[in-house]
């Protein structure tokens, strides 16, 4: 296996709304233009282009093929996208150095969820035969997910407020977070439920926002940033798209995929738990003990949709270059009730 | 309101609402599965391990062998988990507020997504009994289950089909989504020019290329578009197609000419229709000029040009367009 890190990061700023085009072209460009200052690279210095985005969200056909547009792709680019979290994206742009054929790749993903009425865009990815018809919105099923944690004791609402007010509090240091500072527990407790058992303080944010990632190989890392975030391990599973025939107080494939990551202890994790109660599970099934959980603010304060999860590795890397962190995971996840995930784990070498 | 350079630009947007109906072929298993709701019975499968799957699934979630033994479930069963709506949404099974509910039907080992009708949250509980309420008219799709109540099997008068000669195999399931679409900062200056009856460009400030509409992103280089250039109406056309065929919403009655016109001055062709000569007539390196709706009739959009047509002027030479085709 090669040696590959990340060494670039930058976000656009996690907001409500934006009043660009659903092609993320207006988030895009000052984006590439940080991330690319940030390691004195230029887009010709790039081997392999991959995002991640959704026509859904954009309410538009081939959204992703204008987003290239922000790239200013001539002459041709070797490119590719995934109608996924843009953290598959840094997976397959992994895989993509993996064979020898690039050593640089850059991996963005945008979302303009505020285009359209998100709780409803989601269903889209539901079952279209026997569920999606029904039209159960992304708050109602993950309310199925946080009672049936609520009910066997996996979990308890004020555990749950808790996550909110660290979130938010955390997020106070993170420029770019849209949501910061946090009433208590105790009063958060107080607010009306938006989807019961669900308070909006359990919920992420709707955001607009975008992301970019560089990866680079062994030595082109080492010119680039003097302490690495180095993969040294990523993998990705899905369990059964049958909501009704999961546990949906466990999360067998975020186990499947830290196993075959090789995570066993890290300093830092970045996880993708669009709603509290997501991350009690994620904390239970990886053992996250004593482990500090989204320094960021993490998606509870800004949750761009198809950027969010590759945030999550950009953030675990800064944890590396900073020296904050010698070792760092980073969780991304798509579909209903953390369907399927991807755990990236990350080291410094000094 | 957005900072666009240093004009302050309020972008124009305008609700985007799409509507499509897929129709999907339900194969051995759903189209079984969706039959037998229409005659208001429900069947689950049996899974590799002796668990019965309701909804079916085509094949075993853990082996991955194709499941093919049916079990007959009762229509009643327990919440094994809820979660409330209090603003039901169009198409949801109940248009006031209801509980989503996953619901283990008796003789069933997975659960099904449905709804529940109750008045409110505190008649629900994980553990309750409910039973399906059908649709009054089955037509073979999940919304034969109208949706659950609380109670148990065997009370409903309505739960009694007729067995249907033809099984179902498709299905139709209509899509409804909005959205608030926006042009960008530099398309929003173009639009209001056509309200204006000017046709506004910008310039790459690293290609120097001519864009109409202007770019967020000049396409080669990365880099908003920034000077503005008021271009003629009047241009070459580069390349042409004779439309034939007749399409759903169709305007103009075939044939019809669809060209790409390259304004004076700009680098960058659009599409147009060339009207006011026979489609025959049409060719690359025409000179043509638009036609203008009325003015009353103008909006923000290219419509105000109702077509191109023939300018008189000789054909402009192939070199003057070979670098825009």
């Amino acid at each position: 296996m090669r040696d590959v890190a990340v060494v670039g990061f930058a976000q656009a700023p996690a907001v409500r709304q934006t009043h660009g085009t659903t092609n993320g072209v207006e988030m895009l460009v000052p984006v590439f233009r940080e991330v690319f200052d940030s390691v004195g690279l230029s887009k010709g210095d790039i081997g392999f282009w991959c995002s991640g985005s959704s026509d859904y969200v954009a309410g538009r056909a081939f959204s992703f093929i204008a987003a290239v547009d922000a790239i200013g792709a001539f002459p041709p680019i070797n490119e590719s996208h995934v109608e996924s979290d843009a953290a598959w994206a840094l997976y397959e742009a992994w895989v993509k150095i993996q064979t020898g054929e690039v050593d640089t790749a850059l991996v963005y993903g945008f979302g303009k969820s505020s285009a359209g009425k998100l709780r409803r865009v989601m269903t889209m990815q539901l079952d279209p035969y026997t569920v999606g018809p029904l039209w159960p919105d992304s708050l109602g099923i993950a309310g199925l997910q946080a009672r049936a944690g609520l009910d066997q004791g996996a979990w308890t609402e004020e555990e749950m407020a808790a996550v909110a007010v660290r979130s938010r509090t955390d997020a106070l240091d993170n420029p770019l977070a849209q949501l910061k500072g946090s009433d208590s527990a105790e009063s958060l407790l107080q607010q009306p439920y938006i989807a019961n058992p669900l308070r909006k303080h359990d919920c992420a944010p709707i955001t607009d926002g975008a992301a970019a990632i560089i990866l680079a190989a062994g030595d082109r890392a080492r010119e680039l940033r003097s302490r690495p975030a180095w993969i040294t391990g990523i993998a990705h599973r899905i369990d059964s798209a049958n909501l009704g025939g999961r546990d949906l107080t466990k999360s067998p494939s975020t186990v499947a995929a830290a196993r075959d990551a090789g995570f066993s202890h890290v300093d830092v994790a970045e996880l993708h738990a669009p709603f509290t109660h997501q991350e009690l599970l994620l904390r239970k099934e990886l053992s996250l003990n004593g482990t500090r959980i989204n320094p960021s603010g993490g998606p509870l304060c800004g949750n761009p949709m198809f950027a969010a999860g590759l945030i999550r590795i950009g953030e675990a890397a800064r944890q590396v270059w900073d020296g904050n962190a010698d070792s760092a995971l980073a969780h991304a996840t798509s579909g209903p009730a953390l369907q399927q995930n991807l755990v990236c784990v990350m080291e410094g070498r000094d | 309101m957005r900072t666009c350079f240093t004009h302050l630009v309020t972008s124009l947007s305008a609700p985007l609402n799409l509507a499509f109906d897929y129709t999907r072929s339900l194969g051995p298993v759903l189209g079984r599965f969706m039959t037998g709701l229409r005659e208001r019975r429900i069947e689950g499968i049996r899974g590799t391990d002796g668990r019965v799957h309701v909804p079916p699934v085509e094949f075993d979630p853990v082996t991955a062998r194709r499941l093919t033994e049916w079990v007959p479930v009762s229509t009643a069963g327990t919440v094994t988990t809820w979660s409330w709506v209090s603003e039901p949404d169009e198409g949801q099974p109940l248009n006031r507020p209801f509980a989503w509910a996953l619901i283990k039907l008796d003789g069933a080992d997975t659960a099904l997504l449905h709804a529940v009708d109750v008045a409110s949250p505190d008649d629900m509980s994980t553990g309750m009994r409910v039973r399906v309420r059908w649709a009054a008219e089955p037509v073979g799709s999940i919304h034969d289950i109208a949706c659950f109540e609380p109670g148990e099997a065997g009370e409903d008068p309505a739960a009694q089909g007729e067995p249907v000669a033809e099984p179902i195999s498709m299905a139709i399931t209509p899509v409804r989504l909005n959205y608030m679409h926006s042009a960008s900062p530099e398309e929003s200056k173009y639009l209001r020019g056509l309200a204006e009856g000017r046709l506004l460009g910008q310039r790459c400030p690293a290609c120097q290329k001519v864009y109409i509409p202007p770019r967020g992103s000049c396409p080669t280089d990365g880099v908003p578009t920034v000077d503005e250039i008021e271009l003629p109406d009047r241009g070459t056309v580069t390349t042409f197609c004779i439309v034939n065929v007749p399409f759903f919403g169709q305007r103009l009655t075939p044939p019809y000419v669809a060209a790409y016109i390259l304004l004076d001055g700009a680098d960058i062709a659009f599409q147009h229709l060339v009207l006011g000569c026979d489609a025959s007539e049409v060719r690359m390196g025409m000179r043509v000029k638009a036609h203008w709706r009325p003015r009353d009739q103008w909006t923000t959009s290219l419509e105000n040009i109702d077509h191109f047509e023939p300018s008189g002027e000789p054909d402009a030479a192939f070199e003057t367009y070979s670098q825009h085709l």
